[in-house]
């Protein structure tokens, strides 16, 4: 019962080789469904492509696949068999393995150390290390075990975690954005793992953004949108924007379109050749970016995540400074060399994108969540006594009762932590927070991420209003419908540069979308 | 494997800290100790209920040991007090005791060294100086970790050495008292050099109202005012402060300098009021256990002034059983270790709830509810 690879595979003859099968698969967090009704099927020897925008489901999917997470509703079917997988552990024993997208290493131990605390049993070190060297040999993935983890390269740390993995001789091996850290050369070397993982019979399921690799490697594609199984297909005879296409639903309606009749306003926040070094391994290096909003413009900036949009956040708020003055200009200031709170006193708000432990604190109640952000700026009004910075609690509670009531902002009591909110509450606080001041530049990264659907119209909807009335807006997004819905121009980053930006009136759901796969932001384009 | 037990316990996270448990988990963890002290007194052949009135009621009953259950806590009080703010934000100064010590020598330098200057000026300038000895002790860690990056853990605790070997040299070398039969103490101090007595029934001293004063200002500071908050912000979420503008490196040494500055008071204080003198040891491990105060009493001054009393009250009843018992000294270290564990221990109920289930039912609902990221 061979299965033919080149043939679409969903007849029911075929069901009894499938090696993975998922049925009617759901999860829900709350309110929000973040898988919904998914099905997917994964056959002995095939390369699996998952492929889907951010937030499209794909991790939780991938959770429920692995154990850490269960779900609400269908079936995972192992070889035939339901299974019930209620735990990492048990999906190991099962033969499914996993690498992740960040490491879970130990850097101050030494390759063989770290992978012999992720078997069970008491192998000893030695044997460990000789059984590693083995099978790096056999898969292409030179690795010395004596090596301090410390000293790798990210490329090579991956290679500790598949060989890891591939220890514990799994039938399904998880890749999750496994090329979104290498280089393109560390990729092409992965590439060759995988081909000969296939060999062998095992099947994996890659999970990635990069179509081109997608159409190169993999035998089917599965394509997640908005938590919903949208297509299948089989890659190498699709073209990389007709994925993409898939991934980011180009049927959806038209939005819209909030013209500016101003095309040539007066600038209020102008980025000139923005460089940032990555601080992590994990982080991205912004390379010459330039950018220029105007009074009562919104810009949105599009990509996929990861591509430096924290990074270009942190720039442009000033959590992180820029060489020179001149990089960063809000309202004709320079300001590359001030910090956050001077360019909050000069009329600048920032919305992060991570709302607790970044745009919030957890534990803390609403009133001293609004201080956070505004203490500075709002210093006459919200502490007294010369230097001694005291608080006046009721006049910072009367400012947060303020912002709740603005923004209907749903909570149990008058002021309590922000953890007690949903989603979609403290959001419409954290927007209120900044709009309450009536900002001239407004940055604000992910408008609308994970909340639902009445809070992200309430906002999107305040964040028009308030270019309107003469601000410069940017906005910073994975959610293209959201990009399209907001912008008066767009510009997609990737990799760290940003492309120029385009009339939102003019550009296509389409090109964006290949902007956002890396495809057209060439050199010259960008030179351009 | 997993699989063959029949329950399993898990530890869940809460959405919201509970607020009932931060209220008694300090209780649960003293109730702990307790029952775990009478377990040990019971396997040392001591009748337990006994064992435990000499320990903790006896010293309670007598006016002169409440005098040295102030005494006592006068020091505790003071260095947990800075070492709360520490502790909140994400400093970890273990070297207390050093600071302590410091500021001790440096108070002392003035009746060691001009022992003919009695002035009412000698006493505040004394105290002003134990500060200062300590900030400067602090100032070390702080600035290896602002500059170089060095954990602080181990440079404040390795200081506390360095500064314990400082004061048996000086004792014993060039501070040496030159009328004292070459005992290693330095001269003892007198008249405008002591810190004197509060009440006349015993040897509580001044010390005991710095300890109440600075519990106050601390716990002003930290309710009332941006720094207080810009501690606890970088305390919690280091991210939110950048976000807040807040500076980490300015906060880690401004922390560290108020904890050097109340240890070093509270070794003046200790020098000058109830001891009169430097020697080779000066401190029953005040430095160390005003770590368990400080966490005893959720790094919350008013809290915290509870806390030193309970643990003075330890140390009292180490000696109380030492005599009536005939236990070693040591006991007052077990039950103090064991305070800290079960309260460390306890904490975690404020952040998590304890799940039992049965494993092999329908465990959906088991955890990482909390976990939205989609």
């Amino acid at each position: 019962m061979t299965s033919d690879k080149t043939a679409a595979t969903s007849s029911v003859s075929q069901m009894d080789s499938v090696m993975l099968g998922v049925k009617g698969l759901t999860k829900r967090f709350g309110e929000v469904v973040a898988n919904d009704d998914v099905d997917l099927n994964i056959m002995p020897g095939e390369i699996h492509a998952l492929l889907g925008e951010n937030g499209a489901g794909k991790s939780t999917l991938v959770k429920m696949l692995y154990g850490s997470l269960q779900p609400t509703a269908g079936e995972i079917i192992w070889k035939g068999k339901p299974v019930r997988i209620a735990s990492p552990y048990e999906a190991r024993q099962l033969g499914i393995g996993i690498v992740f997208q960040h490491f879970s290493l130990f850097d101050a131990l030494s390759v063989a150390d770290n992978i012999a605390l992720s078997l069970a049993g008491d192998e000893n070190i030695k044997s460990i290390a000789e059984k590693a060297l083995e099978f790096s040999g056999r898969y292409g993935l030179p690795l010395n075990p004596r090596s301090m983890v410390g000293d790798l390269s990210v490329g090579e740390r991956q290679r500790v975690e598949i060989v890891r993995c591939l220890l514990q001789n799994p039938e399904l091996v998880i890749l999750d954005e496994p090329t979104s850290v290498l280089t393109p050369q560390e990729a092409e070397r992965l590439f060759e793992t995988l081909e000969i993982l296939k060999g062998e019979g095992r099947s994996v399921l890659f999970i990635s953004h990069r179509l081109e690799e997608v159409r190169r490697l993999c035998d089917k594609a599965t394509i997640l949108r908005n938590a919903k199984v949208v297509g299948e297909c089989l890659p190498r005879e699709e073209t990389a924007a007709s994925i993409a296409r898939m991934m980011v639903g180009s049927e959806i309606s038209h939005v819209r379109k909030q013209t500016s009749d101003k095309p040539e306003s007066q600038p209020l926040l102008e980025l000139n050749d923005v460089n940032l070094q990555a601080a992590t391994p994990f982080s991205v290096t912004l390379k010459d970016i330039n950018l220029t909003v105007g009074a009562g413009e919104i810009v949105g900036i599009a990509g996929v995540a990861g591509n430096g949009q924290s990074e270009l956040f942190e720039a442009v708020s000033g959590e992180r400074l820029q060489g020179h003055a001149g990089a960063i200009r809000m309202r004709g200031m320079d300001v590359g060399r001030k910090g956050i709170n001077w360019r909050r006193k000069h009329g600048a708000a920032f919305i992060p994108e991570e709302r607790l432990g970044h745009g919030a604190i957890s534990e803390f109640h609403l009133s001293e969540n609004m201080l956070l952000a505004r203490h500075q700026s709002d210093k006459v009004a919200f502490q007294w006594g010369h230097g001694l910075g005291i608080i006046w609690q009721d006049l910072v509670r009367k400012a947060t009762d303020r912002v709740c009531e603005m923004m209907d902002v749903r909570k149990p009591g008058r002021n309590p932590v922000a953890a007690s909110l949903s989603g979609g509450n403290l959001q419409k606080f954290l927007v209120g927070r900044e709009l309450d001041r009536q900002p001239s530049v407004l940055v604000i990264n992910q408008p609308s991420w994970g909340v639902d659907a009445g809070a992200a119209s309430r906002i999107r909807q305040a964040i028009i209003d308030l270019a309107r009335s003469g601000s410069a807006v940017l906005v910073i997004s994975q959610d293209l419908d959201e990009i399209f819905e907001l912008s008066d121009r767009i510009a997609v980053m990737y990799d760290g540069r940003l492309s120029s930006p385009l009339s939102a009136a003019e550009v296509g759901r389409e090109e964006v979308g290949l902007l956002m796969a890396g495809i057209g932001i060439s050199e010259d384009r960008h030179a351009a | 494997m997993l699989r063959e037990f029949p329950v399993s316990i898990q530890l869940e996270k809460r959405n919201v800290p509970s607020v009932l448990f931060s209220a008694v988990s300090p209780l649960i963890a003293l109730a702990l100790t307790l029952l775990a002290g009478a377990v040990l007194f019971t396997l040392m052949g001591h009748n337990p209920l006994e064992a435990l009135y000499f320990y903790f009621v006896e010293p309670l009953t007598e006016t002169w040991s409440l005098h040295e259950l102030v005494v006592k806590a006068t020091p505790l009080v003071l260095i947990a007090t800075g070492l709360a703010i520490c502790f909140r934000s994400n400093n970890w100064n273990i070297g207390a005791e050093g600071q302590f010590i410091v500021g001790a020598i440096a108070g002392a330098a003035f009746p060691v060294l001009l022992p003919g200057f009695e002035s009412f000026a000698v006493l505040p300038l004394m105290m002003i100086c134990g500060m200062l000895g300590g900030m400067a002790w602090a100032f070390i860690p702080a600035f290896l970790k602002n500059r170089f990056g060095a954990n602080e853990i181990l440079t404040s605790l390795m200081l506390v050495y360095v500064a314990e070997l400082l004061l048996d040299w000086m004792v014993r070398g060039p501070w040496r008292n030159p009328e004292g039969y070459n005992f290693p103490e330095t001269r003892s101090f007198s008249g405008w050099q002591v810190l004197p007595e509060m009440l006349t029934s015993g040897r509580a001293h001044y010390g005991a109202l710095f300890a109440i004063l600075g519990v106050l200002l601390m716990w002003f500071m930290l309710a009332k005012t941006m720094k207080g908050f810009e501690i606890s912000v970088i305390g919690q979420a280091p991210r939110a402060g950048r976000f807040a503008g807040f500076n980490p490196k300015a906060t880690t040494l401004f922390v560290f300098l108020v904890s050097g500055a109340f240890a070093g008071l509270a070794g003046i204080a200790e020098v000058s009021g109830a001891i009169g003198q430097l020697r080779p040891s000066i401190s029953p491990g005040y430095g160390f256990t005003a770590i368990i105060v400080a966490f005893l009493g959720r790094l919350n001054p008013p809290g915290i002034f509870a806390a030193g009393l309970v643990l003075a009250l330890s140390y009292l009843g180490g000696e109380a059983v030492q005599v009536s018992l005939q236990m070693s000294d040591k006991v007052a270290s077990v039950f103090q270790g064991m305070l800290l564990i079960f309260v460390l221990g306890c904490d975690t109920l404020i952040h998590h709830r304890v799940r039992i289930s049965r494993t092999g039912t329908d465990a959906a609902s088991v955890g990482e509810v909390k976990n939205g990221t989609v």
